[in-house]
């Protein structure tokens, strides 16, 4: 049986070229990013700005939005939304926040619940009141960051300062991609956004890793290469897993967007852009040439000879015994 | 890497097996599994997204612990200080403190001295702090008394201890079924009741004090009049129909003397009532109170509003009576059930509810389900198609982990959440990963010129090291994401989490374990990848 192939044995691409379009194309999409933040918003959900929401099934038929939206109007709550979801009878509402603190909140459920009446199934009734949305956003905000610097502390010490810095600038270019592109589709932004933000940075850097691994298995073992090349060869060592590994989460992710259900339609939606869009394209032309610019190997070509340097050509050459990391060495040399 | 020996294979299938057949309970009904030894028994709870149900996030009104703690200082110094025969003026309460100017200033030490005994060390005798529960500062003529922080931290402790009591009461009292009830945080108590579609009823309860006293009317004035008068031993309350009522601060009898309360009907106008049985010392206090006062109306006060008041027409001697408001049967009931339950040490608020209805629970499953279909499917025939009879070993690697994830999930008791099954999903997508990850490795060790065993003993070494820094860093976010999330987001860091240490597992033993017995029994000279 012939096996699929999908990138081809020994890929020779220039990823490292790129890097002079890459740099430039992610810090403007970065900026756009953040101006999109700051000037369109995110479509902040109730876990973060409080309120109500309640999906309601119609018992007979069809929602009549406008009917619906009458009755809610005259409840006098302030702003509201009612929007189809999913099924044709099946009506999202969500009533902002009632001045009043937390009870205020539970007295305007009760207002449209008895305005409703038993005309419909109440799906879903999410009531989330000031005391709690404030804390869940400072509690979301500090777990992102906290997840950022505990993977970076581990990334310092397997690895080096580097390494932990280049995956760094690649966690936060994702995650200010994807919270530009939930501003700019207005995804919901709620708890499961934390969720699927902090996968997206433990999928982008599952791939991060696994490429500066390979750097770091060839810094050892061809100490002549020079940088553009070594990183190259890296990434195109593991490209071919990359894309393998890409296809079969995208498979997953597909599934769960196509079948999921509306419940988590904005978590896969999310995810699909951060995990297969972004997060590849990152730790390829971002994650692995600002290695460059953070000076990994650099100084390696200006020594002397060392004795175990194999030649270039990416053979069998068995990998040397020294374990001696670029660091070391430069600190040897001066 | 290829080498096992007999017993560390014998371990490893074992161990796959058992965490496997721990997921074993979930797939018989609840009511087979009931009958199996209790070690058996545990399996994956449904979270209420999927089977539907009340979530409610209740908070304690700390600032009512509080008054009422500052309200019992003060209570104690008036008494203190009229025991002690010192004259005093301007008792009050200021912010955290109660605050007593003593007339004399020859009193003072007196007085200082006798208000010192109030304060006790935190924790009764026992306590090994050293803190007392007041402050005592005392500066010229005027005595502070302060409420430590202690203290106030533990009265809400036990505030929160108690209403849970009684919330799990009140709501047995309705019948919900399984429950559960707990404290979240300092002063915060969450209630989930399955299947529960409307909580109106169970807010309704659970949003009452049900504080009742029994007090006289104050016929003194009328509450017009004391509006404006502002009698000290008097305060004005609604009544059920708007109506207002100058009622005596002194209570006669608390609700905490009540032993039992039922509803009924009143025999004479067939109107809902609530009848109710004081214990001995309750039945004293009131047998006293109505001797005194017949002719006299009196008030029964629930939450500071006044059900009725109604004329003292003969002592009642036996302890027990009826009140009749304006009650319909419903609320006859719940105020039966109120009674029995007992008050609330502080009123307490609804801070966040989630109500998920059946029907978007079974939505949700099946959906779940569909997606777990479909991505497995698609991910099979790919890794099929792509790595051959490895892509094989790498399903049956791939399947064996997500039984383990069930397994570990039951040996919990975890809750699974819509959320969790996403973790689950997106597990499968990392445990593919790990197998590509060593393949990959190998058909490059085969390119690089290796033999077949050579290559494959080398992938699995390098590819190894890879699987395990890279999934430590994702296992990281996973542990974060627990530690700060709150039901559904923790539902899905679990099954994440447990889905990283299941697919460590499977891909440095399982999956080795497979490619090692082919290996010995095929003895390959090329790798099918």
């Amino acid at each position: 049986m012939r096996l699929l192939r999908i990138v081809p044995d020994d890929t020779k691409f220039d990823f490292m070229r790129f890097r002079r379009i890459s740099f430039p194309v992610s810090a403007l999409l970065s900026i756009a990013a953040i101006a999109l933040y700051f000037f369109h918003g995110l479509n902040f959900g109730i876990d973060f700005v409080g309120g109500t929401l309640m999906e309601v099934q119609t018992k007979a038929g069809l929602a009549d939005l406008g009917k619906m939206r009458a009755t809610i109007a005259g409840l006098k709550l302030g702003d509201f939304q009612l929007q189809q979801f999913g099924a044709p009878d099946d009506v999202l509402i969500r009533i902002s926040e009632q001045p009043g603190g937390d009870e205020a909140q539970q007295v305007a459920v009760q207002k449209v619940r008895s305005a409703l009446g038993d005309d419909v199934d109440y799906r879903r009734v999410e009531v989330v009141g000031p005391s709690v949305s404030n804390e869940l956003l400072a509690y979301g905000t500090i777990g992102l960051m906290l997840a950022i610097l505990a993977i970076l502390i581990y990334l310092w010490f397997r690895f080096e300062w580097q390494f932990a810095l280049g995956a760094m600038i690649a966690n936060v270019h994702d995650i200010v991609l994807t919270v530009g592109f939930m501003s700019l589709t207005h995804i919901d932004f709620d708890l499961t956004s934390i969720a699927a933000l902090l996968t997206i940075l433990g999928y982008s850097l599952n791939d991060t890793v696994v490429i500066y691994d390979r750097i770091r298995e060839m810094l050892r073992r061809y100490k002549r290469m020079p940088m553009p090349e070594l990183l190259n060869a890296s990434v195109n060592a593991t490209l071919s897993r990359s894309i393998v590994t890409h296809v079969t989460v995208a498979m997953s992710l597909l599934a769960l967007l196509l079948f999921g259900g509306q419940a988590i339609h904005s978590f896969t939606a999310t995810m699909m852009f951060g995990v297969v869009l972004v997060g590849t394209y990152t730790s390829v032309f971002i994650a692995s040439p600002i290695l460059i610019y953070l000076g990994v190997g650099s100084g390696r070509l200006g020594g002397p000879e060392e004795p175990e340097a194999p030649s270039l050509a990416p053979t069998q050459t068995p990998a040397p015994a020294s374990r001696s990391t670029p660091g070391q060495r430069a600190r040897a040399r001066r | 890497m290829l080498f096992f020996t007999r017993w560390k294979a014998a371990a490893i299938l074992l161990t796959a097996l058992a965490v496997c057949l721990c997921a074993v309970p979930n797939f018989f009904p609840e009511h087979m599994v009931k009958t199996w030894p209790s070690w058996a028994q545990r399996h994956v709870v449904l979270g209420l997204d999927l089977q539907g149900g009340s979530h409610l996030l209740l908070e304690v009104d700390s600032g009512a612990v509080r008054k009422e703690q500052l309200q019992s200082i003060d209570d104690d110094v008036l008494r203190v200080l009229r025991q002690a025969r010192v004259p005093f003026t301007g008792r009050a309460i200021r912010g955290n403190a109660v605050e007593v100017h003593i007339t004399r200033d020859t009193d003072i030490d007196n007085a200082l001295g006798k208000l010192r005994e109030l304060a006790q060390p935190v924790g009764g005798f026992a306590g090994t702090t050293g803190q007392r529960t007041i402050d005592v500062t005392q500066n010229g003529s005027v005595i502070t008394l302060t409420p430590t922080d202690a203290t106030v931290t533990e009265r809400v402790r036990q505030a929160v201890d108690q209403s849970i009591q009684i919330i799990e009461r009140r709501v047995n009292e309705i019948g919900l079924v399984e429950p559960t009830i707990q404290r979240e945080g300092a002063d915060r108590i969450l209630v989930q009741v399955p299947g529960l579609q409307d909580p109106t009823h169970l807010k309704e309860l659970l949003g009452k004090t049900a504080k009742l006293d029994f007090r006289m009317v104050d016929l003194s004035m009328t509450p017009e009049q004391a509006a404006q008068a502002h009698p000290s031993d008097s305060e004005i309350l609604d009544g059920e129909k708007g109506d207002k009522y100058l009622i005596e601060k002194r209570v006669l009898v608390s609700g905490a003397d009540l032993v039992d309360a039922q509803p009924g009907f009143d025999q004479r106008t067939s109107e809902p009532i609530v009848s109710f049985r004081f214990n001995s010392s309750g039945a004293r206090k009131f047998a006293e109170a109505t001797q005194a006062n017949v002719g006299k109306p009196f008030a029964i006060v629930l939450d500071n509003k006044v059900i009725s008041a109604p004329v003292i027409r003969e002592p009642i001697l036996g302890g027990s009576g009826q009140i009749s408001g304006s009650f319909t049967v419903q609320s006859a009931n719940d105020l039966a059930i109120l009674l029995r339950a007992g008050a609330l040490p502080a009123p307490l608020t609804i801070i966040e509810e989630r109500t998920v209805g059946p029907g978007l629970g079974q939505d949700s499953i099946n959906a779940g389900e569909h997606a777990a279909y479909a991505g497995a499917a698609l991910v099979i025939v790919f890794m099929f198609v792509t790595y051959g009879l490895f892509g094989l070993f790498a399903n049956i690697a791939v399947a064996i982990n997500v039984a383990m994830i069930f397994g570990v999930l039951s040996l919990l008791s975890a809750t699974l959440t819509l959320p969790g099954i996403a973790g689950i999903v997106l597990t499968v997508g990392i445990a593919v990963d790990s197998n590509v990850l060593i393949y990959e490795r190998i058909r490059e060790e085969v390119r690089h010129g290796r033999s077949a065993i050579n290559a494959i003993d080398a992938g699995f070494t390098r590819a190894l090291a890879t699987i395990l820094d890279s999934n430590i860093t994702t296992f990281i976010a996973a542990a974060v994401l627990f530690y700060i999330g709150t039901g559904p987001v923790r539902g899905f860091a679990v099954t994440l989490g447990i889905g990283i240490i299941t697919t460590l597992f499977t891909a440095f033993t399982l999956t080795r374990l497979i490619v090692a017995y082919w290996v010995r029994l095929w003895r390959p000279k090329v790798v099918p990848i």
